[in-house]
């Protein structure tokens, strides 16, 4: 019986982004940022933007396939996809969706992207402006617990509490991501450094372990990337990326609705890596740069905790700045700023960072890495990750 | 079961009380009382409410009363104000309180009863009712205190 996998059969051919903007500053509306990505991912993968014949995207995304379709004139559309959830949980499962998609023969050259103008739109730092609120949020809302933060903040006080993890382990987090955007000129943090006493100064979000600095920023740009079959990637300009595992969901009931899953203090990755990584054929002793999106920081520690690359009892001591900065760090993280510090696009940035590690053109490059990992938005369900490799992991 | 000024200033969204799915609540809570879905099939308690029982599939969900009390899971202290009702308001504290008697189901709410109150996981807690009568239509919210 043939194996049922994605491993090493489609690649990333391509990758592209707009500039990135703080909120509300984009020159461009948020159809014509995805629309550059589109275009500058299709040639970095020297293909003509009328062949991809796919797109893939995430987070109730507004540029809608279908207008991209007819605004590119692409020949004909095979392959359309959104993954449910919103943020960022979706940004390895759109990726796998567009390798699915070329792997099963349903479409030969697909787009994953995602594109976001956050002055054109609502944002989503804010809570809920309706006057009613409705379904589940009727017994949330009232109690003034209304943004993203505030929904995920008591799954990060129960884990650390429990587990007696301090503050400075998500403050390494942080740190490692404005570190790595000083030296990117994408960085919308360029030039903005942060160290341990402009963390600690900065104001509470949320207490007892959301300063300002543990807390994503809002940005206005679009990226992508190009993913074709894996034979197809071989006569392309740049050394394939190929896919090696990718996993989407969430464990038992972790949307259990307010607040009652089961194991709730979790970034709900569980059994989300353990596919991940049965699919790749490796384990996290493997990975040689690590991107891990943090729409906050406790959210990063969970998703680090559930791939086995952190242990909570070593939190404390192995979450350190210089264990998490290129190139020498025993666990290189967000190198090049991550969604905290180079731009916030729910993660594609993550993605295409990842890339550039394994063809070695990254700003902040870790040595000949073989296997990059991108986690995808925690905390939210579904939940995605997924692991890249080069021709020599195969 | 005593009553308490509103945790929060007024502005902020209004429970909708009348959906089919979660009405008995909300009108158990207006008297003074805590209902919750309890399954027919297997006995069990199940929150948030929704149409089916996860363990058994029933659909013949019923609502009991439960005692008030439970217990802090886990907490959190917004400052920074996500809706302009809260603007200049300050900090206030949501708790995660578990329910033992009623199978650990959680809840959420406010934490209330004065600047004493320091939220703590594992603190013992009972329901304060805190009805908003100058609301159309008027509504009761679930907040908590700490015993003991
Ligand atoms: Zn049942």
């Amino acid at each position: 019986m043939t194996e049922r996998t994605l491993r090493g059969k489609a690649a990333i051919a391509g990758i592209g982004e707009t500039t990135y903007y703080k909120h509300g500053q984009s020159p461009d509306a948020e159809f014509k940022l995805a629309l550059k990505a589109v275009l500058a991912a299709c040639a970095d993968a020297g293909i003509d933007p009328r062949e991809v014949d796919g797109f893939a995207t995430y987070g109730n995304d507004r540029s809608e396939a279908t207008r991209l379709a007819a605004a590119l004139g692409i020949h004909e559309l095979r392959f359309s996809n959104m993954h449910w959830g919103g943020g960022g949980g979706g940004v390895a499962a759109a990726v796998a969706n567009a390798a699915a998609a070329v792997h099963s023969g349903m479409a030969n050259c697909v787009i994953a992207f995602r594109s976001l103008a956050q002055g054109q739109f609502a944002r989503y730092g804010k809570g809920a402006q309706a006057p009613m609120a409705m379904g589940e949020d009727a017994f949330l809302w009232p109690y003034g617990l209304m943004s993203p933060a505030q929904r995920f903040a008591m799954k990060i006080t129960r884990f650390m509490t429990e587990n007696g993890i301090r503050h400075e382990a998500l403050r390494a987090i942080a740190l490692a991501s404005y570190h790595h955007a000083q030296s990117n000129p994408r960085a919308v943090m360029q030039g903005r450094p942060l160290d341990e006493a402009k963390y600690d100064s900065s104001r509470w979000i949320i207490e007892p372990f959301h300063r300002l600095f543990d807390c994503c920023q809002e940005n206005d740009g679009a990226a992508a990337v190009l993913v074709v079959p894996a034979d197809r990637a071989k006569d392309l300009p740049h050394p394939p990326v190929y896919l090696l595992g990718a996993a989407q969901g969430g464990h038992h009931r972790s949307a259990a609705p307010v607040h009652n899953a089961p194991h709730y203090a979790s970034a709900h990755f569980p059994t989300v890596a353990r596919n991940l990584y049965e699919m790749a054929k490796c384990g996290p002793g493997d990975i040689d740069v690590l991107q891990a999106y943090e729409n906050f920081t406790g959210g990063v520690l969970l998703g680090l905790v559930e791939h086995g690359l952190v242990k909570p009892e070593e939190a404390n001591e192995f979450l350190v700045k210089e264990n998490l900065l290129a190139p020498t760090g025993r666990m290189p993280l967000n190198t090049s700023g991550g969604n905290l510090a180079e731009c916030y696009m729910h993660g594609l940035e993550l993605v295409n960072e990842a890339v550039r590690q394994l063809r070695r053109t990254a700003i902040n490059q870790v040595p000949d890495p073989e296997i990059a990992m991108v986690i995808g938005g925690p905390m939210v369900t579904p939940v995605s990750s997924l692991i890249l490799g080069t021709e020599g992991t195969l | 079961m005593s009553t308490t000024k509103h945790a929060l200033p007024p502005g902020l969204p209004a429970p909708s009380t009348e959906e089919p799915l979660s009405a008995p609540y909300w009108k158990a809570a207006r008297e003074g009382r805590l209902l919750v879905q309890k399954c027919q099939g297997c006995g069990r308690h199940q929150w948030g409410p929704e149409w089916i029982c996860h363990r058994c599939h029933s659909f013949d969900l019923d609502w009991v009363e439960v005692k008030p009390r439970g217990s802090i899971y886990s907490w959190e202290t917004p400052h920074h104000p996500v809706h302009p009702a809260l603007t200049g308001h300050g900090p206030y504290t949501i708790v995660l309180v578990e329910l033992p008697e009623a199978d650990n189901i959680r809840m959420i709410g406010n934490l209330v009863g004065g600047s004493g109150a320091e939220p703590r996981i594992g603190a013992e807690v009972e329901a304060v009712f805190e009805p908003h009568d100058e609301a159309s239509p008027p509504y009761t919210l679930v907040q908590w205190r700490i015993v003991g």
